[in-house]
């Protein structure tokens, strides 16, 4: 019994959130990882792109709620996900057309395009400021819970709650699908592999007859899609205000270089290396040894290996670590 | 001459701007905006050190201003005498484990060979040193946090002048520089670039939250200043018969002699802010000039050209017999340190450090804003880059406000479209400053001024 309270107890406070966690960076690992890899530079403006397709949903969500349609026990913005996809693929089309291809079709340096995309992340943060405000925007309508944690132990009889917000279930659900999805048309579709070919060689690519035209088109069709999803997912869970959507490109970019820059698959999983590290490593683990140690050797202190204020330099530390023993990630970077 | 025409009229121009700026709206405004810019001048040298000299992006300027500021409070406060009590030893003696143990791992990674053997002993070591030190210091860090968490909880300085601050910051910052070039510099140019942001962010939060160090999120308030404060200044006399004779004209076309002491009283207040902010200016500028004189010399030199050419041909300078990796790790610590000097200003400027306000928009990209506007690899633009960019940041709201009200004066004041706008009017900033770096990259990509290199022709 004891054994089972503190598994329980595990799965509650660490691993359903970290999964959780994991998915919504790992969905903006595998945007970043995408234009790293057939773009060919590092996108800062990740965070307040994933910003802008959120704010679109939330500007729905609030639309279709004064109209009174509803989604059932799903929350609304599901709906809006659609609509808001289109919206910023239509942005990011547009950024493109006006800013990124000049650099590409120049053939400029990386870095080059790296400052550029500062320049967007400017432009981008205006526009979310100005359209929608700085402040802290709750979106989430719905049914809350899936499992509460009362119904749980009275379910099974046991001292520890295991509760599921029904934001979690739905952000893990979705991940799954988006990513197989991806995965099925990157590796088995004729598209998919001339992206992946374009990402290889882009001179045998071009060479091949391959369009590099389309090839960017679909890049940002489904970066935008990535981007859309993984905000909104998040923004779910948490709540929508655009100054931690930028900040979350941080640990979006370590989980990326994690992953090895460049693969989607790593980038997938860098995502949950990150999310899992984060909250492992300041989970306070007092009450899960006081459930499997014997009495006597039951911890006076919290066991809680750094505080929750040292979240994010937990994921910077790592990236840290796997720069200097794997500067191209934990699987090979730079294949797509 | 010929070539310094553009930046004699690049700059006359700036200052004429800052000039209106007082005209039109207060002179304290004014000198505000010309601090700012001298110390965004400051951090831009250091990071077009790096990034015109050597080509090196270093995204981690927020860190090192970090630093800077924290120096500034290490410096400048004094020390807490209950709190070194409560746990100081046991501060001091983790910090002689943690150079033991770094010690220990550096003699390893000389000594034995490289196998997996000698990387768990390695990883061992910290793992135990970790413990170790947590073990000493944690109920230490309580204790010290206890002591008056209202006013002090945490060490305190070492109540010195603060202008002191200026050079511990630079080597503050040029200790973790060298820690942080050794691990990251052997990256690529945007890998680099992320790995500087991420450190400098794990910088930034171990000053945020390392309460017994720098009071943390609690800020420090009261650091003191350099030049005079303006209530002393009030009471002086002789201040006061400066602004006399200043205003002297003006002050005899009033009769009434309490209506003349009261806007004598207005005048001398007014007086003493700007009295107060010349100082810092004149401060700042001293600091900006001996930068650029030594820079420019640095430029110039044979090692200056060394640098160049790393930068555009690091194969051809390694084949040359330059040591690429010695003069990166050397340029990456310069650059740094001059960095923490500017934070170290900066907090010196305002009086007050709040680790919560050390955020990358702010500290690292705007920078980097001011470097690529300026132009990479010339001082001149650099500095001119910093005062042009801080003064669309901080002047972007009252202009945005200006054109909001007049692109919208045929609608009605309760519009809620026009209120929404006027409301947001602050944010104007980031777009005026991307669209700025947007046409600058496109239409100039080597900056307002660009860079000179003079070639001798045989």
């Amino acid at each position: 019994m004891e054994f089972i309270n503190a598994i329980i107890l595990l799965l509650n406070y660490t691993i359903i959130p970290a999964l959780t966690y994991g998915s919504q960076l790992a969905l903006g690992a595998i945007f970043v990882t995408l234009v790293y890899g057939i773009l060919r530079f590092a996108n800062f403006a990740t965070g307040d792109m994933m910003s802008f397709g959120t704010m679109i949903a939330v500007l729905l969500t609030f639309y279709f709620q004064s109209l009174g349609i509803s989604f059932g026990f799903l929350p609304t913005a599901l709906l809006t996900i659609p609509f808001a996809i289109i919206g910023m693929i239509f942005y990011m089309l547009f950024i493109d057309k006006f800013v990124f291809s000049y650099y590409r079709i120049k053939k400029s340096p990386p870095v080059q395009l790296a400052m550029v995309s500062v320049g967007v992340m400017f432009v981008t943060q205006a526009i979310i400021r100005i359209i929608i405000g700085p402040f802290d925007r709750r979106f989430f309508d719905g049914e809350k819970f899936i499992l509460k944690a009362t119904e749980f132990k009275e379910m099974t009889g046991l001292n520890e709650g295991l509760t599921i917000k029904s934001t979690q279930a739905i952000t893990i659900l979705v991940t799954i699908v988006l990513v197989s999805i991806m995965f099925w048309f990157l590796n088995r579709t004729k598209t998919g592999t001339s992206m992946r070919a374009y990402s290889d060689n882009e001179d045998l690519a071009l060479l091949s007859g391959i369009d590099p035209k389309r090839v960017v088109l679909i890049t940002w069709i489904i970066a935008g899609m990535l981007a859309t999803i993984g905000g909104v997912l998040y923004g779910l869970d948490k709540s929508y205000r655009p100054f931690v959507y930028f900040n979350n490109m941080l640990p979006i970019f370590a989980a990326a270089i994690v992953g090895g820059i460049g693969n989607p698959f790593g980038a997938f999983l860098g995502g949950y290396v990150i999310a899992f590290a984060e909250i492992l490593i300041t989970y306070a683990y007092k009450k899960f040894f006081t459930y499997i140690l014997p009495d006597f050797l039951e911890p006076d202190s919290l066991v809680q290996l750094l505080s929750t204020d040292y979240k994010f330099a937990v994921s910077f530390s790592i990236l840290v670590i796997v720069l200097l023993f794997r500067p191209s990630g934990i699987f090979k970077g730079k294949t797509l | 001459m010929k070539q310094y025409k553009n930046i004699i009229a690049a700059y006359s121009i700036m200052i004429l701007l800052i000039i209106s700026v007082g005209v039109l709206q207060s002179w304290s405004i004014a000198l505000t905006i010309l601090n700012y810019c001298l110390i965004s001048a400051v951090m831009t040298i250091g990071a077009n050190i790096q990034w015109g000299y050597a080509g090196l992006i270093n995204f981690g300027i927020m860190g090192y201003t970090a630093l800077g500021g924290l120096a500034a409070v290490l410096v400048n406060t004094p020390p807490v005498k209950e709190a070194w009590k409560a746990g100081g030893m046991e501060m001091i003696i983790s910090l002689i484990l943690i150079i033991l143990g770094v010690y220990l791992i550096h003699l390893i990674l000389r000594k034995l060979v490289k196998s997996k053997k000698r990387n768990y002993l390695i990883a061992l070591i910290i793992i135990i040193g970790f413990l170790v030190v947590r073990y000493i210091s944690g109920p230490a860090i309580e204790n010290i946090e206890a002591v008056d968490p209202a006013k002090t909880g945490f060490l305190g300085g070492l109540g010195l002048p603060i202008i002191f601050s200026w050079i511990v910051g630079g080597l503050f910052a040029a200790g973790i520089a060298f820690i942080v070039g050794k691990i990251a510099l052997g990256l690529r140019a945007d890998y680099l670039a992320i790995a500087t942001l991420l450190i400098a962010e794990i910088i930034v939060s171990v000053i945020k939250h390392e309460d017994w160090l720098s009071r943390g999120v609690k800020n420090v308030i009261g650091l003191k200043r350099p030049v005079p404060y303006e209530v002393d200044l009030q009471n002086t006399s002789w201040f006061i018969n400066l602004v006399e004779k200043f205003h002297s004209k003006k002050l005899q076309l009033i009769s009434s002699m309490s209506e003349k002491q009261d806007i004598l009283n207005h005048l001398v207040i007014d007086a003493s802010s700007v009295y107060v902010k010349l100082c810092l200016a004149g401060l700042f500028l001293t600091v900006v000039i001996i930068l650029l004189i030594l820079t420019q010399k640095a430029l110039y030199s044979p090692w200056g050209r060394k640098m160049r050419a790393i930068r555009d041909n690091e194969v051809a300078a390694n084949a040359m017999g330059k040591n690429v990796v010695k003069e990166h790790l050397l340029i990456f610590i310069l650059g740094s340190a001059i960095v923490g000097i500017a934070g170290a200003m900066m907090v010196t400027n305002d009086g007050l450090f709040t680790p919560g306000s050390y955020r990358p928009m702010r500290y690292t990209f705007v920078i980097w804003v001011m470097v690529i506007v300026g132009g990479t690899g010339n001082n001149f633009g650099a500095i001119l880059g910093g005062f042009v960019v801080w003064f669309l940041w901080v002047e972007a709201a009252p202009i945005a406000l200006f054109f909001i009200n007049f692109f919208t004066s045929h609608l009605e004041e309760t519009n809620s479209f026009k209120a929404h706008l006027i409301e947001s009017a602050a944010y104007f900033r980031f777009l005026l400053v991307g669209i700025g770096l947007l046409i600058i990259m496109r239409y100039r990509p080597k900056g307002l001024i660009p860079e000179k290199i003079n070639i001798k022709k045989i």
